[in-house]
């Protein structure tokens, strides 16, 4: 019987349709559309009351709008209206229009809410559905928070209907993704455990599906969900397809459950229980055996379902990792798929390979299918099978068969399509270095990696290999003839031209000796390069060319020509322009000594992580999926996780940012008018001579002092280092830098403090148009008023000024005003900002009382809010007169004999602020035993409890 | 989790879009066309799967479609679910089967002019991202006994409204057995047996 006669329906839907489609170009459809919109916009807002049919046909129509891409922004109201109508049809349409079209519009959501608690309270179950299919489509926080705590009770309810149970599973799963923290777990979660057991299967699945989710967040609450797993999986697995006749999907006993339950089932080790665990593997064999009889259907449907089944079992076998037999007859089964004629099972069996290949019972197993892998690459039509056959080659590889799958993929790279290439690129450098017994392979790969495809070379490549040449001098000598042969190619790629100029720069030294790639012949190959290039390589090549004026000195005259033409000194990019000017500069000027020390060889890079793998981890995603696939992933997404090298798994530091300069934020400084300044020689930054600056191991020392200067801090985050300092302490260094240094000294009497603040010139050079201001955040306006007396703009190198602050503390405070320094340094604009010293204890006057005294007032402060008290481990060592000190640097009178307990601390002291006085009693206890402090603080006011707690417990 | 659930045809019209995440309109819509870009220039013989587009997460998602005469057939997942077993789910048990059964040889036209009962249907089965229900007769049952209700009510309270549109229709110059239904008329005779 159709369920549905075309006839019927909505005849003005169907005539709108129709004009739709008749329409010739998009302009008249759009116009049909807009037309149509205004009319439904008319009838809604007209003054007769639309019939339930009429504002279903209405609704239906914008649906049909929406879908075609329309921006719908009306009818909602008329929608959330059809849910109170007590016919289906309405009721099912107005719900359909809120889960297709509803955001969380909060106005609408409290009326949509209301609705369907009518609904779920309705005991009708088709009602009950539609409530419970839209929570779970739209699935908003709102809605989690009025139902959360409603579907568990419908779920487990004795009395539910199976349909709506199997919907308040799902629908609480649903809610359980998008809000957890709404869920409660309680009592039902053991009641729903026992839904494994039901007689319903779809209720089971729904079930299943739930417990999954739930048993990843708290494994421990839904154990008992194990053995029930197993036992439904052995009744399904070995029944006669009759008890189960209508989930028998082409001869397949309730694929669809066995699914769920393996991956239930994925979420826990192997069973301890020895019963449990037999029974298991006897389930698991059997989905293999009966993977392996022949097919009782000649349908696609059949084979697929039960595929499916076979693909998860293998993924639990996988999983557990226990079971070397099983694991060898999974990967067998897998071999056998690999060459199905159905591309979907090749596809799968190359995915699910690739999580066997990184277990260690079937890693052997995996690689005997090398062949086929690597024909699958050739031959494969489908771009996602070959890129599943690249990932399982690369899984599968170790160090005995690292040539040949390196070598096919090499191969394959030049026909592989171009979304994958980057990919593959990085792949064969990482196996390349990692399976690399002899370095001069790995060379050899990587500049036949920048042949092949050198634009999918990504810098990380590239920087790989010269740390790695730098760092093993036994290649060094290899690579400077293998880059000095590959630049010789009529058309290279820029990025071999860059390995190339930065190698021979090195290490062309080591092959000076033959005539046939003499000094000049080295030099003049790359310069033959140099015009085809970026900036960046250029730059690069102008660094190479002054490490050549080292290495060789017959040919510094040459390389000092190529310097000092008007193509390089008055070249238009600054960085080329500066590298040429200094260069030559340098040669000129430098004694051999001088040019020795500055353009040494670099020294080995630091052992660290590959960041060829950071970038490869970065590509495939961090794999944050919520669901099961988190367990899943680290089983199959990382197939390298049991490499020793990669177990470091420390964030990957960013090659980018310890190796190239160009993206390194530099110093303001090092711009070209300091060069006019003529502080040349001094200033320039030539440990990054070659581009890579990452901090050498052991660079001369000479070097660090000689440049120094340069890393004042161009940004301007405030330093507030030393600013805990000055809690107890008045006066001393506030901040230094290789520029200046900043001094203070202060006063403080009553509510008024005045601070000097001296800014020494580190430099020989003057400071031109020194300013200080000094800036008080929002919260601190009106607390504390600060000002500050103008200051000389010019300060002469190694001169001193002085500049005056005036305070007065209007209320307390908390904040801290910020000191904002801006001065010219040789051209640059230099800019510090220091969060200035001026805290609440400042303002304190001490106050000498009686024991008798303290305590009637240490009573009269009992209130819970005017105390605060911390608990906190000593940070130095705890040393009485120190502690003392401290303490009457706080501000406060350190009262003797009025602690009972002599070794504890007690003061007393008044703050003062403009507006009012404020009383403080603290008392610090220590326990030198356990290297702790208690101290607690009271005072009138709970802010300034606090805040003096706060910064008296950072002191110890 | 089922993200998003599209059926396109073979230009790219939507003839249907569920989403069981939040995306806005906009984004909706370039989803579609992103997808139905990857899908339609896949040759016809190649696997069912593929990665996601970057619109919809990339290579944590697959997209996992069946190709039946002019429409595509498209549901994006996340790799909780198996691929087989979703697969399944567009060709059989569910939905495309049920649409079937449920339409007499299910049709382009029927998805265009029956979005509501199609939106049932796939409720039924598939619900906030979720598999609800994989046995084809008790999603059929579900649909019909809606189906009862829904004449039983036309049936009383319709009438009038029913006899109003009648009148109306009288006077319409079009009436929609004229409907041109150009492209699409192609009937697909026999679904299951497609692959």
């Amino acid at each position: 019987m159709p369920a549905v006669s075309k006839g019927d329906g909505m005849r003005g839907l169907a005539v709108f349709i129709s004009d739709i489609r008749n329409c010739k170009s998009k302009e008249a459809e759009i116009k049909r559309i807009n037309k149509e919109l205004a009319n439904i916009r008319s009838k809604f807002k007209g003054d007769k009351a639309l019939d339930g049919y009429s504002k279903k046909k209405y609704v239906c129509k914008l649906l049909f709008i929406f879908l075609l891409g329309h921006d719908i922004d009306f009818g909602h109201m008329e929608a959330v209206n059809l849910l109170s109508s007590n016919k289906y049809t309405e009721k099912q349409i107005g719900y359909l229009f809120i889960s297709v079209l509803v955001n969380s519009n909060s106005d609408l959501i409290r009326l949509i809410n209301n609705a369907i608690k009518n609904d779920l309270n309705s005991r009708n179950p088709t009602f009950m559905n539609l409530a419970l299919h839209c929570i779970a489509n739209v699935g908003s926080r709102e809605m989690a928070e009025a139902f959360a705590s409603e579907i568990p009770r419908i779920l487990v309810a004795g009395d539910t209907m199976d349909s709506v149970k199997q919907s308040a599973a799902l629908c609480l799963l649903r809610l359980n993704r998008t809000s957890p923290d709404l869920v409660p777990m309680g009592e039902w979660t053991a009641r729903v455990v026992h839904l494994l057991n039901d007689q319903h299967l779809g209720v089971v699945t729904a079930a299943t599906s739930l417990i999954t989710t739930l048993a990843q967040k708290s494994p421990d609450d839904f154990k008992t969900s194990i053995s029930l797993a197993v036992a439904r999986l052995s009744r399904i697995v070995t029944s006669a397809c009759i008890d189960l006749q209508d989930y028998t999907y082409y001869f397949v006993a309730a694929p669809w459950l066995s699914v769920k339950l393996l991956r239930l089932l994925q979420c826990y080790p192997p069973p301890e229980d020895a019963a449990l665990r037999s029974r298991l593997t006897e389930c698991l064999e059997t989905i293999l055996n009966k993977a392996q009889e022949p097919p009782k259907s000649k349908k696609v449907q059949h084979s697929n379902a039960k595929n499916a089944v076979l693909f998860e079992a293998i993924s639990l076998i996988i999983h557990h990792d226990s079971e070397p037999t099983l694991l060898v007859r999974a990967c067998n089964q897998l071999g056998q798929f690999l060459q199905h004629r159905e591309t979907n099972l090749r596809y799968l069996a190359l995915e699910s390979m690739c999580t066997l290949a990184s277990s260690e019972f079937s890693h052997e197993a995996v690689k005997t299918h090398i062949e086929t892998v690597i024909n699958a690459l050739k031959t494969e039509r489908d771009v996602s099978v070959r890129q599943r056959a690249v990932d399982l080659l690369y899984a599968m590889c170790d160090r005995s068969n690292a040539k040949q799958i390196v070598a096919e993929m090499l191969s394959y790279l030049e026909t592989a399509d171009y979304s994958i290439r980057e990919e593959i690129v990085l792949k064969v450098a990482i196996l390349a270095e990692k399976y690399a017994v002899d370095y001069t392979w790995y060379v050899d790969t990587i500049l036949n990696l920048i042949r092949i495809a050198g634009d999918y070379v990504s810098e990380e490549v590239w920087y790989r290999v010269i740390q790695i040449v730098i760092n093993r001098d036994d290649v060094q000598g290899y690579a400077a003839k293998t880059v000095f042969e590959a630049l010789h190619a009529p058309a290279c790629h820029e990025n071999l031209v860059k390995v190339g100029g930065y190698i021979l720069g090195e290490f062309g030294n080591l092959i000076a000796g033959d005539s046939r790639s003499s000094p000049l012949v080295q030099f003049n190959l790359l310069h033959s390069k140099f015009h085809l290039c970026s900036v960046p390589t250029r730059a690069l090549l102008l660094s190479a060319y002054i490490k050549f004026i080292n290495l060789f000195p017959e040919v510094k005259a040459t390389i000092q020509d190529v310097l000092r033409s008007d193509s390089q000194l008055r070249n238009a990019d600054v960085e080329l322009q500066q590298r040429a000017v200094e260069y030559l500069r340098l040669s000129c000027i430098a004694s051999t000594d001088i040019l020795a020390t500055v353009l040494e060889e670099m020294p080995p890079f630091p052992e660290r992580e590959s960041s060829i793998l950071a970038k490869l981890k970065k590509k495939k995603g961090p794999g944050n999926l919520p669901d099961i696939d988190d367990s899943r992933r680290n089983v199959n997404g990382n197939t390298e996780h049991h490499e020793p090298t990669e177990t470091t798994n420390k964030s990957p530091p960013s090659l980018m940012a310890d190796l190239l300069p160009t993206n390194r934020p530099r110093p303001a400084s090092s711009s070209p008018i300091m060069l006019s300044a003529g502080t040349m020689g001094s200033s320039h930054p030539f440990t990054d001579l070659l581009n890579l600056n990452s901090p050498p191991a052991a660079a001369p020392s000479l070097l660090v002092d000689v440049f120094s200067d340069l890393s004042a801090p161009a940004s301007v985050e405030v330093s507030e280092d030393n600013f805990s300092r000055f809690v107890c302490k008045n006066n001393g260094v506030l901040y230094e830098n290789q520029l200046l240094q900043i001094g203070l000294k202060s006063e403080y009497r009553q509510n008024l403090g005045r601070m000097y603040v001296f800014y020494g010139n580190k430099t020989s050079t003057q400071f031109l148009s020194f300013s200080s201001s000094v800036t008080n955040g929002d919260a601190l306006k009106g607390q504390l008023i600060v000002h500050a007396k103008s200051v000389d703009p010019v300060i002469d190198g190694g001169a001193q000024v002085q500049q005056i602050l005036n305070m007065e503390c209007v209320s307390d405070f908390t904040d801290a005003p910020v000191l904002n320094i801006q001065f010219r340094y040789g051209g640059a604009l230099q800019n510090i900002a220091v969060k200035l010293p001026v805290m609440l204890n400042k303002f304190f006057q001490p106050t000498e009382m009686t024991s008798q005294d303290f305590f009637q007032r240490w009573k009269q402060l009992g209130a819970p809010q005017q105390e605060v008290q911390k608990i906190f481990k000593s940070q130095h060592p705890m040393d009485t007169d120190v502690t003392k000190a401290k303490i009457l640097g706080f501000g406060v009178a350190l009262l003797d004999g009025v602690d009972p307990n002599p070794a504890n601390f007690v003061g007393a002291g008044v703050i003062h602020t403009k507006d009012t006085q404020v009383g403080c009693l603290l008392r610090l206890e220590p326990n030198t035993q356990a290297e702790m402090y208690r101290l607690t603080l009271r005072t009138s006011r709970d802010s300034v409890s606090q805040r003096l707690c706060d910064l008296l417990s950072e002191q110890f | 989790m089922i993200k998003a659930i599209l059926i396109f045809n073979n230009h790219g019209k939507p003839r249907l879009s569920k989403f069981y995440e939040h995306y806005t309109e906009d984004t909706e819509q370039q989803i579609i066309r992103e997808t139905f870009h990857l899908v339609s220039k896949r040759d016809e013989n190649v696997c069912n799967f593929l990665e996601g587009g970057m619109l919809i997460g990339g290579s944590d998602y697959k997209l996992i479609y069946r190709h039946y005469a002019t429409l595509y057939f498209v549901f994006c997942v996340d790799s909780s679910e198996s691929e087989l077993g979703i697969l399944d789910l567009i060709q059989v048990k569910v939905f495309v089967e049920t649409l079937d059964k449920c339409f007499e040889n299910v049709c382009e036209l029927d998805l265009i002019f029956h979005v509501d009962k199609v939106h049932n249907i796939l409720a039924e089965m598939v619900m906030g991202g979720m598999v609800l229900e994989t046995n084809m007769n008790e999603i059929i049952t579900q649909v019909d006994a809606q189906n009862k209700m829904e004449k039983s009510e036309a049936g009383i309270a319709g009438a009038p409204a029913r006899a109003v549109s009648a009148v109306k229709n009288m006077n319409l110059p079009e009436m929609p057995r004229n409907i041109n239904i150009g492209d699409i008329s192609i009937k697909v005779p026999n679904l299951p047996s497609f692959k």
